[in-house]
């Protein structure tokens, strides 16, 4: 069942198109991450799915409700953590959280408790005085304070430090062992690896990838690094290989993952005597789009 | 060392004043327009001995005391009227102007962790506080020599060089002693508010100190550094020494500004911060909660202000008619009517001024929401349950309850003041009756920010516009002679001027409706426009 469905969702600022097409989907229990570089559309996209820009063209469901017309209704099962935390400079954070729990409808002390002291918050100071990671820390606690069904948090880790991270993901993965859904919007690749089952790729206000992890990974590179008895000859020319770099070690490639067979097949009879491979990463399918992008001239 | 600690000084200053290159200069010659104007109006409206002695004679009170302090009413020239009148509010203007300007380059450029950037430079410890000190003392020098020449240049007769030279350096000196003062607040206090609100307290503080010792015990009020300005005795006794007096305090608190800052650690102060709560009392949970606690000091300062503003208005009404007696550009202002004291005539204008005056905080309250918009934090709300109607009902209802309360207190105040004041005493009544008349146009002004809150958000600012053309055209239209039609613009224009007029229900039943249709329509606007 999807708790969430965009279809062919269009949103122009005049004359410019940020939002071209856009189709999204979160089933129940899902984390899907939303991917893509700085001012692909991620923000406005979910700022469409608030209810607080008006879809142009498109259909916006969320628990089968419309996203503008029914919004509130739609808002007492969602929880929002928005990328730029902007906070009333002279409430503290304490205030901002209880206010935020009460506003959601639904809210939890106990988990507030538990949380303020995992994301080691001082309740008692003025927004005024926080840092960006502790603004964040405000708004991830009353969002998993909150019984949301929805989770969709916009950049939620871009403040915290590696360890706040971690209880960012630990978080993540206790409302998805309760059966509840997320929207991931990031550029971190490592966190949408950690958490994610599938994954959407945005670019330019069109989704260019979607499917889950292992789907995607068809399409990724693995880096490989060999060393042979013999050296390799026409290596150049196998369909599939590329940024081929001779060192003292051996030589460093990358394979496209479909063509691994016939490249292991033509390099082994020259007698390997080292071989490191890394797997593919989230990071290369970007680096690939961006290249992408250079190949095409930037024509659109 | 101590070169040390002041390497680059001069170079700060110069960056600081390169900052500052517009805000001091308004600062100074605004100060110095509003100071220069008053004696040319009051030489216009006070050209005989007769009408001065009338003006002295309605200043003769404990009210006009506390307010200016005291003065020689034996002698009151031009000049001395002119320091009576306005020496002690301009120095309070220049304090505020002190206030901001070290705030802005000590403790706010610390809080901000720019002084830390440039503390990591070849910069000395003390470099940045003194340099401000520095570019502040310099406006304040500016300031005094400026308007003392400015005032001598006018070439009224009671305004000799040695007079009008101390009227600047008593502003100066002020200017030097609040900047000492700020100093200091800003080693002591640990955030750029908390340095603001205790150096305005300490002005407030000094002002009242200063008015109720002046009524009871004037030597007792020697106490607040306010009152040196009034015991200088500027165009009278040309007393320098409480001005050398200030001067010499203002140098004492840099030193100790200095030391402070040399004693403590970045980013410290000396006051403890409280820790605030916690947990949010149950008031703050609801939207309306949230925008009432936000705008709390805001209203209470205007409430207060609104009330003071009445009672000053009131306190002159006793001394009325002998003002007018002998005024003839005075009397211009006022269309004479039969079967009305003069106090009663005068209401309807104290009203339009005062209503006027009024509608400021309510139309700040419902413009906020568009501030809280622009700031990416309606964001919080409507995110969570929380309609757009609510959110917007929230605002006007605080903006509409907020305006019934300035209106209100400013005629609790006038009515005060006037009743003790009026002999006979004053119909509270009727002072109510004509300040209520003006509240459906102060409605349509909150309903057209809701308006423009709901269809044209980027002009939210264009009421106050409004609000300037309904003063000037209503306030001023008497003297001006406009046309019926101009003050007609103005919803001000449509309210019937009790007790002159008759008062009538049906124009203020009209701009009820029109209020209710224009809040209709902006809450309308509001729903269906996209959230930026």
């Amino acid at each position: 069942m999807s708790l969430l469905k965009v279809t062919g969702l269009t949103k122009k600022f005049g004359k410019f198109t940020a939002l071209n097409g856009v189709n999204l989907e979160v089933n129940a229990g899902e984390v899907l991450g939303f991917i893509g570089p700085n001012g692909a559309g991620k923000s406005t996209t979910i700022r469409v799915l608030l209810g607080i820009l008006k879809a142009t063209d498109g259909e916006v469901k969320l628990f089968d409700m419309d996203a503008w017309q029914d919004a509130v209704d739609i808002h007492k099962r969602v929880a929002y953590v928005p990328g730029d935390v902007n906070l009333w400079p002279n409430l503290t954070g304490g205030e901002v959280i209880d206010l935020f729990i009460k506003l959601n409808g639904t809210g939890n002390k106990s988990k507030r408790e538990e949380l303020i002291a995992k994301f080691d918050l001082d309740p008692s100071k003025k927004c005024r005085t926080y840092s960006k990671g502790n603004r964040q820390k405000v708004a991830l606690i009353a969002a998993f304070s909150s019984d949301a069904d929805l989770f969709i948090l916009d950049e939620p880790t871009s403040g915290l430090d590696p360890l706040m991270e971690k209880v960012f993901q630990e978080c993540v993965l206790e409302v998805k062992r309760q059966g509840k859904s997320v929207l991931l919007s990031s550029h971190i690749l490592s966190e949408v690896e950690k958490l994610c089952d599938r994954v959407s790729i945005i670019r330019q206000g069109r989704i260019i990838e979607s499917g889950t992890l292992s789907e995607l990974r068809h399409l990724t590179r693995t880096q490989m690094l060999v060393d042979t008895k013999r050296p390799i000859t026409d290596l150049h020319d196998l369909n599939g290989v590329h940024a081929i770099e001779g060192s003292e070690h051996g030589v460093a490639f990358q394979v496209d993952t479909a063509e691994m067979d016939a490249v292991i097949r033509h390099i082994s009879p020259f007698g390997i005597t080292r071989l490191e491979c890394a797997p593919p990463t989230l990071e290369d399918l970007f680096m690939r789009h961006y290249e992408g992008e250079k190949d095409t001239g930037g024509v659109r | 060392m101590a070169g040390n600690h002041l390497a680059k000084t001069a170079f700060l200053s110069k960056f600081i004043f390169r900052l500052d290159r517009l805000r001091i200069p308004i600062w100074v010659l605004s100060l110095t327009f509003f100071t220069i104007i008053v004696p040319v109006a009051l030489e216009g409206l006070y050209s005989s001995e007769q009408e001065r002695d009338g003006m002295a004679q309605t200043m003769a009170n404990p009210a006009m005391t506390a307010m200016t302090g005291p003065a020689d009413l034996s002698n009151y020239t031009i000049g001395v009227m002119t320091a009576h009148q306005m020496l002690l509010m301009t120095a309070v203007v220049t304090g505020l102007m002190s206030i901001l300007l070290v705030t802005r380059h000590t403790r706010a450029d610390e809080e901000e962790g720019r002084l830390e950037m440039l503390r990591s430079l070849t910069v000395g410890r003390l470099s940045y506080l003194n340099a401000s000190l520095l570019v502040v003392s310099a406006a304040c020098i500016g300031l005094a020599l400026i308007n003392g020449f400015g005032l001598y240049a006018l070439g009224i007769e009671s305004m000799d060089l040695e007079g009008s030279l101390l009227y600047g350096a008593a502003l100066g000196a002020t200017g030097l002693f609040f900047a000492g003062v700020t100093a200091v607040f800003a080693q002591a206090s640990d955030s750029s508010r908390g340095t603001i609100g205790y150096s305005i307290s300490f002005l407030l503080l000094s002002y009242l100190f200063r008015a109720i010792t002046d009524i009871s015990n004037e030597s007792l009020s020697w106490l607040s550094p306010l009152a040196w300005v009034t015991k200088a005795e500027v165009y009278d006794s040309n007393n320098w020494r409480p001005i050398i007096l200030m001067a010499a305090a203002a140098m004492v608190l840099f030193a100790a500004a200095n030391y402070l800052n040399a004693i403590r650690d970045l980013d410290r102060g000396f006051l403890p911060s409280r820790p605030g709560k916690k947990y949010a009392s149950r008031f703050l949970q609801s939207p309306i909660g949230l925008a009432l606690r936000l705008q709390r000091t805001g209203i209470i300062s205007w409430a207060i202000g609104m009330f003071v503003l009445g009672a000053s208005y009131g306190s002159v009404l006793g001394d009325l008619e002998s003002f007018f007696a002998d005024n003839d550009a005075m009397k211009k202002l006022l269309k004479p009517t039969e079967g009305l004291t003069l106090v009663e005539q005068f209401i309807p204008m104290l009203m339009i001024v005062i209503s006027l005056l009024a509608t400021v905080p309510p139309v700040m309250a419902m413009n906020k929401l568009r501030g809280e918009e622009k700031k990416e934090r309606v964001v919080h709300l409507l995110s969570r349950a929380v309609s757009r109607s609510r959110l917007l009902g929230s605002y006007f209802v605080i903006s509409v309850l907020n305006g019934l309360l300035m209106i209100s207190l400013a005629a609790l105040g006038l009515w005060s003041a006037g009743d003790a004041v009026v002999e006979g005493g004053l119909s509270f009544g009727m002072i109510f009756e004509a300040a209520l008349s003006y509240y459906p146009a102060m409605l349509v002004m909150i309903s057209l920010a809701v308006f423009l809150t709901g269809f044209l958000p980027r002009f939210t600012g264009f009421i106050w516009l409004y609000v300037l053309y309904s003063f000037v055209v209503l306030y001023l239209g008497g003297l001006f002679q406009f046309s019926d039609w101009v003050g007609s613009l103005s919803p001000f224009g449509h309210v019937p001027q009790t007790p002159i007029e008759e008062f009538s229900v049906f124009p203020l039943l009209l701009l009820c409706l029109i209020a209710g249709g224009l809040a209709i329509a902006g809450l309308i606007g509001f729903n269906r426009r996209e959230i930026e």
